[in-house]
């Protein structure tokens, strides 16, 4: 607490009566998850056909971002690997799941939604090793959703005659599914339930270096006696991504990753007759004008931008405040950032975890240098980064302008940069100042004001006096260069029907 | 242990711009409804997550120990007597008679009438008599009786005043009626120290939480006080955020630490650590002391000696082993 000491002359407590003098403040105690919840085994290979067997691609160790430390060794795919995937994901559509009755594809999908919550913990912990996220963000967040996922498009898969698609909308065929290593489970959820329940198969690529999740989703999909093929899980790299698109057995194709990833990944698919989806990046507005309830509002700046150490394709990455609460917003926004903890991600206290990979590290570094190049005023709290692993502190930047790098690319990263704005037309058109269009935040106690607002903001989310929040209920995508295509709701199963004139 | 915190130091303009903001009924109103809005999702969510920390081993141990500090043990029934409230002021001054390092609890809490004979029974200890007053619970007197009620349980010897305010004239919009109420109760303390009760369950919204807590703040109240214990929804963590944000700000805007009492329906140590770690990182790490924090409860003391006894000997105990109040 930097604004208030209580007076000095406030006598100190006698030695606490305690007589436990070892501890003097309320430090918490370490309070991690235990490694060994996560059941980690020595090798993972790839899941091809109801099989699990290696790749022949390359082996590599998948490490953790928080130490640095090999966790397991990956035997990838390579494009045989591949080919043989899709043939699978071939057979078993045309086998059985396209035809299958609705209610029956449903009873999988529960199954599966119904092991994700028996095994969360162990999901969990996995997810928080592999990714590096904070355990409380893999326990509370990523494994719940993923199963909530599974549970909603399981309700859908018998009445798909009635979600406005016509009487009898048909599955697209086999889907190659390339999914980000931010929210590994969570993605393979989005991705693979509304496939399933559309009658789809799947096969799923997910991020070189978070494919641990992915893979024991394999192994829950197994145990759930999922015929072979309709679900495939192939480990590797941009070579085993783009033999995926690739494949001419594919008939549709879903991204989410880079904007720079998924323009060529159109290029690639182009006239080839394969559907495509992408969600790509952003660079979100969060506009709070000068009536909004400030202390919920600095949460939800909090949430929008460090959550997931700001990995997270819709952070609210840009800070618009009214000029006249800018000051207030910034003071109380930075007394809030000092009791973040940042730690071991197993630790259940921690609040923010690791930067996934070095390579994403040295991104975050270079985009913070160059705010600071820029004329920017760069704060972070005082906190003490490991010395092994891949570490960033929350940062605020100041006194950007709206052309200033940090202000227009996606640093997918705990840095903020805040702007201001004088009247709600200058918001909106802060806002959407952008190529992106992925989301947005309103903070205002005025109901009008948010409604006008929502109209004019080009995002395919606007939150409301919240950020960052995720319900299966509600359809996801963007703008622009944020890709195309609706993921979660209704909306989701669009992009795996074919409808019926 | 006189309780001189909030003595006003020399007046900041930023004290002089508070002092106009109780001018008249339309400042007052004013500056009260000028606060910032409180988001009543926002604030739930908040006080839920700050409910996922981790308290464990040394940390808490730490924490039951404050807790414990922190307790006003608490007895407001019709039926009490002085041999009840005697044999409380024993459990006050020794909580564990098997462990002399458990330590005393803040204060007793009684009613006027049992002030005298909590005195007594506390003479020589470090622990507090407190009292409630203003026609605890409703407040429904006039100023006159209220101010009567004060004054002869501070002359009784009690150091610590609770009072109620008026809801009914806080609900219909009469702030100064309020603020005049506290500042003459606060007169009648003397060198007594003033928990303002609001009665949150009462007020029932966070937005009303927030302008009470102020007005209480402004008008001289040492501590804020959420519950008479009485009314339900006492102390939940919502309303407690909302208070621990008031005194925050008034401290950030003034300089002068102010307290906050939860009181009514926290019995379990796991509860009382949660809003622990609530203070700690809502109003700060000074607030975690038992001049500017207090639970108001009875049966969780008995909870906080259970809990230190399994943190030392690594078994739970039965009921039997805490004494009953």
């Amino acid at each position: 607490m930097p604004t208030t000491e209580p007076p000095a002359d406030m006598p100190q407590p006698a030695a606490l009566r305690t007589g436990r003098t070892d501890v003097t403040a309320f430090e918490y105690a370490p309070a991690p998850e235990s490694r060994a919840i996560a059941r980690l085994k020595p090798s993972y290979g790839i899941y091809v056909d109801g099989e699990f067997r290696d790749g022949r691609g390359e082996a590599v160790k998948t490490i953790n971002p928080a130490t640095e430390e090999p966790l397991a060794e990956i035997a990838e795919a390579n494009e045989a690997d591949v080919a043989d995937a899709v043939a699978a994901a071939r057979r078993a559509y045309e086998g059985s799941w396209s035809r299958m009755p609705g209610a029956e594809r449903a009873k999988y999908l529960f199954r599966i939604a119904r092991a994700i919550q028996e095994r969360g913990r162990e999901l969990a912990v996995l997810e928080s090793l592999d990714n590096g996220k904070p355990i409380k963000e893999s326990r509370d967040v990523d494994i719940p959703n993923a199963a909530a996922h599974f549970f909603y498009y399981a309700g859908w898969a018998d009445k798909l005659g009635y979600a406005g698609f016509g009487p009898n909308p048909r599955p697209v065929g086999v889907a190659g599914q390339i999914i980000p290593w931010n929210f590994p489970l969570l993605m393979a959820a989005w991705k693979i339930a509304p496939a399933l329940a559309t009658g789809n198969t799947v096969v799923l690529k997910p991020a070189e270096t978070t494919p641990l999740t992915a893979l024991t989703l394999a192994e829950i999909i197994a145990e759930c006696d999922l015929p072979p093929g309709v679900v495939n899980v192939l480990a590797g790299g941009p070579s085993v991504g783009q033999a995926l698109v690739e494949q001419p057995g594919v008939d549709k194709l879903a991204f989410t990753g880079s904007t720079a990833v998924g323009k060529q990944l159109q290029r690639s698919v182009a006239v080839s007759g394969k559907r495509l989806s992408l969600e790509l990046g952003g660079k979100a507005a969060n506009i709070v004008f000068d009536d909004a309830a400030i202390d919920q509002a600095v949460e939800g700046i909090v949430t929008g931008i460090f959550f997931n150490q700001g990995h997270v394709c819709c952070a609210g990455s840009r800070l618009l405040v009214q000029e006249s609460v800018h000051d207030e917003v910034v003071a109380a926004l930075q007394e809030r950032l000092q009791t973040l903890r940042l730690g071991d991600p197993l630790d259940k206290n921690t609040d923010i975890g690791a930067i996934n990979s070095a390579a994403q590290l040295a991104r975050v570094r270079e985009l913070a240098d160059v705010g600071e190049a820029e004329g920017a005023t760069r704060w972070s709290p005082a906190c003490a980064l490991p010395d092994r692993g891949f570490w960033f502190p929350p940062t605020v930047f100041t006194g950007a302008s709206q052309a200033s790098r940090i202000a227009q690319e996606e640093i997918f990263g705990p840095v903020l940069t805040v702007l201001t704005f004088r009247t709600p037309q200058e918001a909106v058109d802060k806002a959407n100042n952008t190529p992106y269009g992925l989301s947005a935040g309103i903070w205002t106690e005025k109901g009008s004001r948010i409604l006008w607002m929502a109209n004019r903001l080009r995002a395919g989310v606007v939150w409301a006096n919240t950020f960052n929040r995720f319900d299966p209920t509600s359809p996801f995508g963007g703008y622009t260069e944020s890709g195309f295509g609706r993921e979660g709701g209704r909306h989701g199963l669009a992009a795996y029907l074919e409808s019926e004139a | 242990m006189s309780l001189t915190l909030s003595q006003p130091g020399a007046a900041s303009p930023v004290a002089a711009a508070l002092a106009d903001a109780s001018r008249d009924d339309a400042s007052l109103r004013r500056f009260l409804h000028g606060l910032p809005g409180v988001d009543q999702v926002g604030a739930e969510a908040r006080a839920a997550a700050l409910a996922t920390r981790s308290i464990k081993t040394t940390s808490k141990a730490w924490a039951i120990d404050m807790a414990i500090r922190m307790v006003d043990l608490t007895t407001l029934e019709g039926s009490d007597t002085p041999g009840r409230v005697r044999s409380l002021c024993g459990k006050a001054v020794r909580p564990d008679p098997s462990d002399a390092s458990a330590p005393a609890v803040a204060a007793v809490c009684v009613y006027p009438d049992m002030v005298p004979v909590a005195v007594q029974a506390l003479r020589g200890s470090a622990v507090q008599v407190a009292s409630v007053a203003t026609a605890f619970p409703s407040g429904r007197a006039s100023l006159a009786t209220k101010l009567v009620d004060v004054a002869e349980a501070v002359a009784a010897g009690a150091a610590e005043i609770d009072m109620v305010i008026d809801r009914g004239a806080f609900l219909a919009g009469h702030y100064l009626k309020v603020f005049e109420e506290i500042v003459a109760v606060k007169a009648a303390c003397g060198s007594a120290h003033l928990k303002v009760i609001l009665e949150t369950g009462e007020l029932v919204t966070l937005d009303s939480v927030r302008r009470a807590s102020w007005l209480a703040l402004l008008a001289g109240g040492d501590f804020i006080k959420t519950s008479t214990g009485k009314v339900s929804p006492a102390a939940t963590p919502p309303v407690a955020l909302v208070m621990l944000q008031a005194v925050r700000d008034f401290a950030a805007r003034t300089g002068q630490v102010r307290g906050v009492k939860l009181a009514g329906g926290i019995r379990t140590t796991k509860e009382a650590v949660r809003y622990l770690v609530m203070v700690n990182e809502v109003a700060g790490q000074p607030w975690l002391d038992p001049r500017t924090f207090r639970f108001g409860a009875s049966s969780l003391l008995n909870d906080l000696l259970l809990q230190r006894h399994k943190l030392s000997t690594g078994a739970y105990d039965g009921p039997d082993y805490v004494s009953i109040d």
